[in-house]
């Protein structure tokens, strides 16, 4: 069973383009998560799946129903804004029944269905309440009631938790993640700039930049084997140290050469014909550990010392023109400012990429 | 008349150099009074809080005086002259009031009154929405906009002129002048004397105030369409609701209360309308309104202080609640401030 199916979606305001054609195959109760920076697309892409944006080329499918020219209440779709997007003058209950009342459903179906979906989300003390009377989270898990209501196959959730603070955010987020669990047939396509909520809630990830797709995949495939530098360094935090190189000796494993001229091993593959080219040599700051004795990847003195108690951050100082290293030590780690310090890391959790950022690994 | 604008000028100057000097000299006063000595501080702070309480009051003070000379005075006057005669020097009870109510005049002031306060807050608070409504997502709105607003700037009587050209009546046979009669005659029809036609003549005068009024109803009423979150409307787009239904479930109520204060504005004014009437009829044909009777009673017709006064008073007595619930909508709606 297909979900949703976009078929070289674009989206161009006049002669702005600003989705460049998306193809994307999401199966009926999949947790997808768009995720990339800020004006990549992805709450426009999400705008145009719900129907409020119009699809200026290509073809979307939902339930294997073209919806190109669908309106939004047609489409068997449910929103959830960033903004919550209550109607302020309405009780939580008839925010909820709203849509049930446009449809003409029954009193007792109506009733039922609220009555459910406050269950669901612990609203049923709140019902008649205006949203002004409500905590961002009660708001927020109105904004959802309301959507389940709608019984959806497609739930759309756009940054919804972007207005809370931080310890509702990750009560909302497993809140999130139970009703998916409750809703095992229902699709979900979620859009974030935070890549935890994306870690943790998607089956898969769509990595969005300047109106493209970066890379599609489940969280730890995107955060292990990253297509390109840009998805590289947009999961992981801190993002992965990039180190531009040069290809020294091709083959099933390849050595490459670190701007001090220190010759590194990857276990690469690549062709001969990429020997001699510029590359980029990355490494997370979690997989950096302190080298034993003389084999390391990095050597350099501590800049920064950032103790978080979980883990501890090291900035080393700038080498000629390098990029900052930094490598993040689990739990406490006694260094100070000035320390020298030498780094490595695993074969296998090197990564490197070509000069136009794709990765080597195949 | 350059003498005019140089008098004119001076005065302003004279005007706002005497205020500030007013200002300056009474917290010169106050500090003299209250003197903060620099070597006793708790008697200095003490002074320092009593000229926090003294000094709004005093700054205050020449304006309060004048709308107590102008506004307080007037009303209880106004109030005193109702009981007595035409003189103002006879006190003749309750007879005037007893006059008002059974006075055929009167009653049709009353009744006309009525029909301006059902009849144009309403068109103007209704038209003014839906234009802020159609005018919003159009290029040419805001020139749409503009010229809606315009009338806004014409004064009472100058929009009445423009409105008697347009109700203008020539005998039949003769050229007319006049727009409607021009467009009546155009498809046929027989030319008719708008304004003298008893009842429906109210409503052709009211078309005039609707005219001036719609474009205020509108600025304010767009303004608050600006504020309603564009969520929520497409909250309800996918919801299933259509524009209609947009319109009535989540966009009004979202303004109601800025209608409400749009509403009652124009209300306030209605109970007041003079100049439309005096300009187009002059009260004549059925047209009455209590404005026009009280100061037909007061300076036209041999003037009678003491039914004035009455008629006066009802006026107010309408206003006032009107006002004052109007007030409070209004700060509800600005939170106060």
């Amino acid at each position: 069973m297909t979900g949703v199916v976009l078929k070289d979606i674009r989206k161009a305001y006049g002669q702005v383009k600003v989705i460049h054609g998306i193809d994307l195959d999401i199966k009926q109760g999949e947790f997808v998560v768009f995720v990339g920076p800020s004006g990549c697309g992805k709450s426009t892409l999400l705008r145009m799946i719900a129907g409020l944006e119009t699809i200026t080329g290509g073809e979307m499918f939902i339930d294997e129903a073209l919806v190109n020219e669908v309106p939004p209440s047609k489409r068997g779709i449910a929103m959830v804004f960033q903004s919550y997007a209550l109607y302020p003058h309405m009780t939580v209950y008839d925010n909820m029944a709203f849509g049930m009342r446009i449809a003409n459903e029954s009193k007792s179906e109506i009733d039922r269905r609220v009555r459910s979906a406050a269950d669901i989300l612990q609203l049923t003390p709140y019902l008649d309440r205006l949203p002004k009377a409500l905590s961002g989270g009660q708001r927020q898990r109105v904004a959802i009631g309301r959507a389940i209501c709608r019984d959806p196959k497609v739930f759309l959730f756009d940054e919804p938790l972007s207005n809370l603070d931080a310890a509702l955010r990750v009560a909302t987020r497993i809140e999130i993640a139970k009703l998916k669990e409750s809703m095992p047939d229902t699709t979900m396509i979620y859009v974030t700039h935070d890549q935890v909520e994306a870690m943790t809630l998607a089956d898969r990830i769509v990595v969005l930049s300047a109106g493209r797709i970066e890379q599609v995949g489940a969280p730890l495939e995107l955060y292990e084997r990253p297509h390109n530098l840009f998805v590289a360094r947009f999961i992981g935090s801190p993002a992965m140290n990039i180190i531009s190189a040069t290809v020294k000796e091709t083959g099933d494993t390849t050595t490459i050469a670190l701007p001090d001229g220190k010759p590194v091993r990857v276990p690469v593959a690549t062709a001969a014909s990429e020997a001699g080219k510029a590359a980029s040599f990355g490494v997370r700051p979690e997989d950096l550990s302190v080298a034993a004795d003389g084999d390391h990847l990095f050597e350099g003195k501590i800049a920064i010392v950032e103790a978080l108690g979980e883990v501890t951050l090291l900035y080393l100082e700038e080498v000629g023109g390098q990029e900052t290293i930094v490598a993040k030590m689990p739990g406490i780690f006694q260094a100070k400012k000035g320390d020298a310090v030498r780094l490595t890391a695993a074969p296998e959790k090197l990564h490197l990429f070509d000069a136009e950022g794709k990765t080597y690994r195949r | 008349m350059v003498s005019q604008i140089i008098s004119a000028v001076g005065v302003m100057v004279v005007g706002v150099f005497v205020c500030a000097l007013y200002y300056w000299l009474s917290d010169k006063i106050l500090q003299v009074i209250f003197p903060t000595p620099s070597g006793d501080i708790q008697r200095a702070s003490r002074n320092l809080n009593r000229r926090a309480v003294v000094r709004p009051w005093l700054f205050l003070g020449p304006a309060l005086l004048l709308l107590g000379v102008y506004l307080v005075y007037p009303v209880i006057a106004t109030f005193i002259l109702s009981f007595y005669d035409r003189t103002g020097s006879v006190f003749v009870g309750l007879s005037n009031y007893r006059w008002a109510l059974q006075d055929a005049g009167f009653r049709q002031s009353i009744f006309n009154n009525f029909l301006w306060l059902l009849v144009v807050p309403a068109a103007c608070t209704f038209l003014g929405l839906v234009i802020a409504v159609l005018t919003d997502r159009i290029w040419w709105g805001s020139i749409a906009k503009s010229l809606v607003f315009m009338p806004m700037a014409i004064s009472f009587v100058g929009a009445s002129v423009i409105w008697k050209f347009i109700y203008e009546y020539r005998g039949a046979g003769e050229t007319q002048i006049g727009l409607l009669n021009a467009i009546v005659t155009f498809f046929g029809g027989d030319p008719e004397v708008w304004i003298a036609m008893p009842f429906w003549n109210n409503f052709f005068l009211m078309v005039i105030l609707i005219w001036i009024q719609t474009g205020f109803a509108m600025v304010i009423l767009s303004a608050a369409l600006r504020g309603i979150p564009e969520e929520t409307i497409e909250a309800a787009v996918i919801d299933g609701a259509n524009g209609w239904q947009i319109f009535w479930k989540i966009m009004v109520p979202q303004i109601w209360g800025t209608i409400a204060v749009v509403w009652t504005t124009i209300t306030i004014l209605v109970l007041k309308v003079f100049d439309i009437v005096l300009t187009m009829t002059n009260g004549q044909w059925d047209t009455m309104v209590l404005a026009n009777l009280m100061f037909d009673w007061m300076f036209r017709g041999g003037g009678d202080s003491g039914r004035s006064a009455v008629i006066a008073l009802v006026i107010m007595a309408a206003v006032t609640p009107i006002m004052i619930w109007n007030i409070r909508q209004a700060n509800r709606e600005t939170g106060g401030h």
